[in-house]
Formats: structure tokens, sequence, C-alpha cells
């Protein structure tokens, strides 16, 4: 319903590091630690591979074959050397073990002050809405619409500079990742149940996400994009990525379904004729519907704009006032188009 | 090492009886081991070859000659395959069945019967693996995670299947090797002198048997999940997805040592016989065998540091994990130290030990990446993952199996192969590995997720190198296989004991008579003591 998968080519984010042998950029609170003990164990590891295999090269140099008459060294084993080479790399492990458990347990516990936003992953998409900008998902562009073919658009995670995010993300189908290789983040988004992720980004741009569990086909497109911005210029870009419009060449009943699926009609209406906690919208545009207070009506314009703005002004039979009113937050065409979508359900 | 020295006229095992019946039906341990030689080599090759073609594909960053769905079934099985059809079989059921009697002076394994079934048993999963292929192929991953593998309409039951009744071939092969150790061994032959190799099997036969249940319950409750509908490990039907993961990793994380421990067994080997030396530290070898046996059954865990496991269960795992790389590093400066005052003679099999050490340490070191919790988070799902588990499997268990190959193959078919091809082969394999899976631990610390099919334009540089790196790996591999396939062809009659061992292998005919032994040899000292120490030095 919303846009389609994007190959890699096209994600259009510009390249993290200028050499492909270089760390990448530290866009992120933890971008900066990680790289810290990152560097740490390679620096280890080189001193590690240097003594280890300059000892072997050393080896195999001097005790190559010379005659047949060679005699070999008779040592089969030395207890001092033996503890020594298990006691020390034991207390380096000890160390690297403590570091970056302390760095993961920070990276585990999300700040009080922390903005939500929320991630959905599904084949092969991601969804991103804030909850303090109820509207649409935030696809890249906004505004400027007419500078991206529609089914080439980016989910688009914006991020004010230098607050903490966190992400609570769920699956809707199989297990996905979320992963922002410039932040060094990454968590498993698993259906069924919430995860959470939370970081600081400390550089403005924009920055690649991807999907880093094999989640099927197209599992490689499903790519979406972080991009950071100041503080000021944060609130205003979100709020316009997520406002709703009417699309160029889209038509009403498309536009209606969109908005179907993102106030939550869906969570109570179905289109196949189920009850769930209201009516399906199912054959509903032109019935005559028994209310609760005896009268019936057909269901007309007027009739479903009043049940959106007020939808306990007249209840149908048999079900009890559970909608919220959508006044204020659905405009006129909206709730046109609205309309328009459940003309269409016959 | 033993006082066996009869010149045999009997006719080697090769040639005791005629036709193909007498291989099908044989119980001869040694026959066995090269049947199942023979098959885990050639799904090495098919495997492999898939192998190239994903890296071909990869070789541009969009889509080139594979769809998405052919790219992900070939992954699928190419690392289905690799795993179960020849990495876990290779070493302990092919290289392990023909030397584990020889070694212990034994007539044969202690079920002989029961190991011609566990190889008819694995024939049957690898009929049924391949079967996926017509039914619709499998696009899971080798890892099967759920709920992916619940709801995808791939051949995901019979896969399951075959894997599942791989898992019976390993658990009897791996029963079979253990009684065989305890009950088989000739007299004079201690625990203490066992050769190292003898340890590895022994100890990898232990975590086949105690492991491979774990996920022969697991893929059942797949199945049960998938063809009765009840909800186990799909959330869409009340279960959990991540408790398949759980289940999955416990076993197959002890799988990665039934897949290595064999290798470092034949590492022990190698370097002593071609260094004439001792072993240096033969006991801290043997118990560190036993010990990352036992602690590799605790350390499932640090697959899914991200997986929403609790951050308490992930920093226990992450301890016990580094835990592990102790006993590990204990082995490898072992082997170091094992040429310290040594008559190195740099024979192909000697090459393919010292290559171990390169690539066998690189993959060691990079694990402590991974283990680490924090620095885990950036790479786990990278191809840093891909590069460090190739350098581990096909570093580590792949060139000791090439290079026991090497080693053994005169014992096993009574022929040399050309020395300077097998070199060769050993620089190639050197170099191509080193190009192809070096560069992925840049790729993966660069953010490149693992399984993409189709990647940012920023990776195209070191994906190329990758690419062009795994040709001359598959070159190296093909020479490989054309050195022996002439040696055994063209090759000069190999002497007894080429290589001048003093393990009991050594210590009969080659190719060895069909009984290994006229006489059970009784044995006085250990498979490490060569004529060329000087023990008296030792005493000033
Ligand atoms: C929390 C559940 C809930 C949500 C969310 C909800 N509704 Fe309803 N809706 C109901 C219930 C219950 C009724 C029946 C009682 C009534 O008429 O108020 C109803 C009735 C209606 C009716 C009249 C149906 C009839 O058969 O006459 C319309 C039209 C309608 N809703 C439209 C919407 C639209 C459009 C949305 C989304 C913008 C929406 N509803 C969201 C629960 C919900
Ligand atoms: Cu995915
Ligand atoms: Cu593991």
């Amino acid at each position: 319903m919303i846009a389609t998968f994007i190959p890699p080519d096209k994600l259009g984010t510009p390249p993290m590091s200028e050499s492909p042998w270089a760390l990448l950029p530290t866009a992120s609170n933890h971008a900066a630690a990680l790289d810290t003990l990152y560097v740490f164990i390679t620096i280890l590891c080189v001193i590690s591979m240097i003594l280890i295999i300059g000892a072997q090269l050393y080896f195999m140099v001097k005790y190559r074959k010379r005659s047949d008459n060679d005699r070999t060294n008779p040592i089969t084993h030395n207890t001092k050397l033996e503890i020594g080479w298990s006691v020390i790399p034991s207390l380096f492990l000890i160390v690297i073990f403590v570091w970056g458990e302390v760095q993961f347990m920070d990276m585990s516990s999300p700040p009080a002050n922390a903005i939500d936003v929320r991630i959905t992953g599904q084949k092969w998409q991601w969804t991103v809405a804030y909850p303090q900008f109820p509207g649409g998902p935030s696809l890249s562009c906004p505004g400027n619409a007419a500078d991206c073919e529609p089914t080439e658009k980016t989910p688009t995670l914006y991020v004010p500079l230098n607050e903490p995010v966190r992400l609570t993300m769920n699956s809707v189908d199989v297990i996905h990742s979320f992963y922002i290789p410039a932040f060094r983040v990454k968590k498993d988004v698993v259906p069924g149940r919430y995860s959470n992720l939370w970081f600081t980004a400390i550089e403005e741009g924009e920055f690649p996400v991807f999907c880093t569990e094999y989640c099927g086909d197209e599992h490689s497109s499903m790519l979406a994009k972080v991009i950071v911005l100041p503080k000021s210029e944060w609130a205003a870009t979100v709020k316009k990525a997520t406002e709703l419009k009417l699309e160029e060449g889209e038509t009403m009943a498309h536009y209606g379904e969109r908005l179907y699926g993102i106030n939550g009609c869906a969570a109570c209406h179905t289109l196949d004729g189920e009850t769930k906690v209201g009516p399906s919208f199912k054959g509903l545009y032109g019935r005559t519907e028994q209310l609760s207070d005896g009268s019936s009506l057909a269901a007309d314009d007027n009739y479903i704009r009043e049940s959106i703005l007020e939808p306990n002004a007249k209840v149908v039979a048999g079900y009890s006032p559970q909608m919220p009113s959508f006044q204020g937050k659905l405009k006129d065409e909206q709730i046109t188009a609205l309309i328009e979508f459940i003309k269409a359900q016959k | 090492m033993s006082n066996q020295t009869h010149d045999s006229v009997e006719p080697s095992y090769l040639v005791a009886k005629k036709g193909l019946l007498s291989w099908l039906i044989t119980v001869d341990h040694k026959r066995i081991g090269l049947m199942y030689l023979v098959a885990t080599l050639f799904f090495f090759m098919v495997a492999g070859l898939l192998a190239i073609l994903l890296r071909t594909e990869l070789f541009t960053p969009g889509q080139d000659f594979m769809s998405a769905q052919t790219y992900n079934q070939v992954f699928t099985l190419h690392g289905a395959i690799m795993v179960f059809l020849f990495i876990i079989p290779s070493v302990p059921a092919a290289m392990g069945n023909f030397l584990l009697p020889l070694m212990l002076g034994a007539r044969d394994v202690a079920f002989p019967k029961l190991n011609l079934l566990s190889f008819y048993i694995y024939c049957i999963a690898a009929v049924m693996l391949v079967l996926t292929l017509v039914m619709g192929s499998l696009d899971t991953g080798w890892t099967f995670y759920t709920p992916y593998s619940s709801t995808t309409g791939t051949a995901v039951i019979m896969a399951t299947l075959g894997v599942f009744i791989a898992g019976f071939s390993s658990i009897l092969t791996g029963l079979n090797f253990v009684v065989t150790v305890h009950k088989m061994r000739a007299p004079g032959v201690t625990w203490n002198r066992m050769p190292l190799m003898i340890w590895a099997i022994y100890a990898t036969a232990l975590i086949q048997v105690l492991a491979t249940p774990i996920l022969a319950i697991t893929l059942m409750l797949l199945c049960i999940e998938r063809v009765l509908s009840i909800g186990i490990f799909d959330p869409a039907l009340g279960g959990d997805p991540v408790l398949f993961q759980h289940f999955f990793w416990f076993y197959s994380h002890p799988a990665v040592y039934i897949m290595v421990l064999p290798g470092f067994g034949i590492v022990s080997e190698l370097i002593t016989v071609h260094s004439r030396k001792h072993i240096f530290g033969y006991r801290a070898i043997a118990l560190s065998s036993v010990a990352i046996a036992v602690i590799s059954f605790l350390v499932w865990g640090h697959h899914m540091f991200v997986s929403g496991q609790s951050e308490l269960a992930g920093v226990v795992f992450s301890f016990i994990t580094f835990a592990v790389a102790v006993p590990t590093a204990i082995k490898v400066l072992s082997w170091v130290a094992t040429l310290y005052g040594g008559s190195i003679r740099y024979t192909t099999p000697m090459w393919y030990a010292m290559i171990f050490l390169w690539t066998f340490t690189v993959g060691g070191l990079t694990g402590l990446y991974l283990s680490t919790l924090s620095t885990d988070v950036h790479l786990h799902d990278t191809y840093f993952v891909v590069a460090h588990f190739h350098y581990v499997m096909v570093g580590g268990t792949v060139i000791a199996f090439l290079g026991g190959l090497f080693h053994w193959f005169p014992k096993m078919f009574g022929r040399m192969y050309n020395e300077r091809a097998g070199a060769i082969s050993a620089l190639l394999v050197f170099i191509g590995f080193n190009v192809t899976f070096g560069t992925q631990f840049f790729l993966g610390h660069q953010g490149m997720p693992r399984r993409y099919y189709a990647y940012l334009p920023e990776y195209e540089y070191l994906h190329q190198i990758s690419t062009v790196g795994s040709w001359v790996l598959a070159a190296g591999l093909f020479l490989v296989l054309f050195t022996l396939l002439a040696g055994l062809k063209f090759g000069k009659h190999a002497p007894a004991n080429p290589w001048g061992g003093v393990s009991l292998e050594w210590h009969t005919a080659t190719p060895p008579i069909e009984h290994n032994f006229h006489h059970i040899p009784h044995v006085e000292s250990g498979p490490y003591d060569f004529p060329e120490i000087d023990w008296d030095s030792a005493k000033h």
C-alpha cells in the first residue's frame, strides 16, 4: 500500500566513508565509544598476530631441515610457560569483556527523556511513525513529491541532533533487524513483541538503514534512511513529512484507503463483511441502517460524515458506542476521501 | 612405537575383495571411510561451485544474472550442503573412519555394521537435501530461522527431514567412535599415549552424541508446527520465534566444534611428524579439546546478543565465550612451540599445517570482536561474521582437512602425488582464501549486511577484490583435486612410511591389509617419540 522496496543502488545516501578500508563516521554517542574498543581490540589482535606468526616464521626458517642427521630438541612441555600463556591472555580477555559489557549495558538503557519513535518492519518495508506527530508514515522528499517516483519512496527516520531517541520496534510478519551502521546500533525486530534501541545522533547527515535479519526475497532491498537535523528544524520537518495529502494523480478512493490504514479504522472495521468492534464497511454505502434508538436511515454521505465526526450521535443497533471522534483530526478533503473509499467497498 | 615389522604378502584392503558390491556391503572401516571421502568431496565441490556463483553475482552492486529468489536459494544450499553434508562428516566420518582403528591398533571400529548403516543414512539425507532442489528449493538459510521457515512456501519439510536424518548418521558415528576409543585400544595404548588426532575425534564424538539430538528435536518441532499448525515458534499461532534460535544454537554452536576439533587433531599430527618433534604440551592440547567440548555447550547465546534475549543472558554468554578463547589459544601456542628446535620438512601437508596456523589464528582473534557484547552489536549479521566463520571453518577445518588428505593419501591409496603441484596448490589456496575473506572483515566493519544479493555502490570495490580472490581459491582447490587424481593414476608407489611417522597407522602395510595388522601391536612408547629426538641433550 505504501512504497514498495527500494533497490540498494537507488537509496541515494552519500557514501559513509571516503575509503572502503576506513572506519565509518561516528554519528552517534555509541559509535564513538564502540570505535575506541574496536581499535583497542584491533591493536591487541595485531600484536598477538605479530608475536604468534612472527615466532612461527622465525622457527620455520631457523629450524628447517638441514641434513638427514638432524637431531631435534627433546622438550615436551614447560609448565611455567604454559601457565604464563594461559594467564596473561586471560587478563586481557577480562578487560575486553568488562569494557564491552559496560558499553552494552549503556546501549540497553535509554534515558528517560528520550524522544519516542515507532518502527514497524514488514516484508520488505520499514514504516516510521512519530507518536507526537500522528499522521502518515514519513517518506523521503516531503513536499516535493514530484521529484521522486511513487514506488521509490524511501522510509525516512528524522532525528534531532544531540537529543536521545528511543525506537520501539515490532514486526508484522517475520523477524527483521534494524541496523544503522553509522550509529553502530542494531536490534532484531520480532513479530509478537516490542524491541527497543536508543541513540543520540551527534553528526548531521543522511545515513543508510539496513535490514540485517534474512527475511525473504527482497531482504537486500529492505532499506531506509536516517536523516539527522538540527533540533530547530526537526519538528517542522517531521510535521511536513507526516502530513497526509492527496498525491498528484491519486484517486480519492485510494487516498481514502491510505487514511483508513493510517488512522486505525482497520482495527475496528473490516472490508470483508466480518464484524470486529464496529460494522464492516463492505456494502455499507446506501444500506438501510437500524439504529439503537429504533429508527432507521439510509447510509449516505452525510450519515458517514456524521459517523466519523460525531460517532455517538447515531449508534448502529447491536454495537456499543466505542468509536472515537475524529473531529479536528481529519480535514474535509480527507473525510471526503474516506467516504469515497467506503463507497467503493461494494 | 610398536614391535611389528611383518612383511605383508596379504593383499591390501583396496583389492582384497573385488567388484562394486564388495564396496557397497563392506564393513571395513577403511572402505567406509573412503566412501565417505568420495561423497563428502563431491558435496564440497557442489557447494563450492555454488559459492563461486554467489561471489560472481556480487561482483557488481546491482542484480546481475541471478534473481533474488535464486540467490537466496543458492546461498541456502551452499550453507546447508557445506555444513551438513561436507564439514560435519568430512573429518570425523571420512578421515576418522579410516584412521581411528589404525591409530588405536584395532582391527576395526567397535560396531562395523552400524558404521555401514551410518553411511547409508548419510546417503539418504544427502538425497533428500538434493531433492529440495527439485521440489521448489529452499530459501531459509541453513539456520532455518522461524517464523520465516514456518511460513515460506519452499521445501522446508523435505530439507529439515534431510538434516534430521543426517543427524542420525552423525550420532551413530559418534557413538561408534566413543565405544571404539574406550574398548578397542591395543595393549599399551594408554589414554596418555593416544595420538592427539584420536583425542580430538573422541571429543568430537562426545559432542555428536550429546548435541545432535537437540537439533533433531528442534527440526521435528518445526515440522510439527508446519504440518499440524501447532504454535511453537510462529507468533501467529502463539509460538515464540526466539525460542527456535535458542534450540538451534544449542546444537549449532557445539556443532562448530564438531567441525573444527578434528581439524585441531590433524594439525597436531602434521606439525609433529613433519618437524620430527615431540608435541609441545600433549596434556594441555588433549585436555583443552575436552574443555572446549564441555564449554561449547554453554555459549550458544552469543549468536543472539541482538535478538532480544535478556541483557543478563547476553552478559553471561559473552563471559563464557571468552572462556573458550583460553583453551583455544593454548592449542595454537603449543603448535607454534612445537616447531621450536625441530627439523622441519616442507612437504605439502606441512605447508597446509603452516597455513592453518595463520588462518586459524586470524579466525580465533576476530572471534574476540564478536564475543564482546558492544562491538558485536555493530558487527552481528554483517560480512565481518561471514569472514570470521569462514576463517574458522575453511581456514581451520578445510585447510587442516586438505593437509590431512595429503598426509594420509599415500596410506589410503598406496601412491604418492607430485610434491611441487601440492605446494603450488597450497600457495594458491592461501592467497585466494585470504583475499576472498580478508576483505570481508573490512566490508563487515563498514556495515555491509550478509545475505544481500545487491548492495550499496560504496561496497563495490571490496566485493570485487573478494570475488577475484574466490576465483583464485577455486583454482587452488581444483589443483588439489587434479594433483590427487593424477597421483592416484600415475603416482609412484608409496613406501610403507613415507613421512617417518611413529603412530600405529604407519606400522602396517601401505595401503593397509584388510584387517589392518597381522598381529595386534603392542605399544611401549608415545605417538610422538621420533628417532631424531635428541633425548640425551635434555639430561645436561
Ligand atoms: C475503536 C474502534 C473504532 C475505530 C478506531 C473506528 N470506528 Fe467507526 N465505528 C466503531 C463502532 C463500535 C461503530 C458502531 C457504533 C456507532 O455507530 O458509533 C462504528 C461506526 C462507524 C460508522 C457507521 C457504520 C454503520 O454501519 O452505520 C462509520 C461510517 C465509521 N464507524 C467510520 C469510521 C472511520 C472512517 C474510522 C477511521 C477514521 C473509524 N470508524 C474508526 C468503532 C470504531
Ligand atoms: Cu531482512
Ligand atoms: Cu557459536
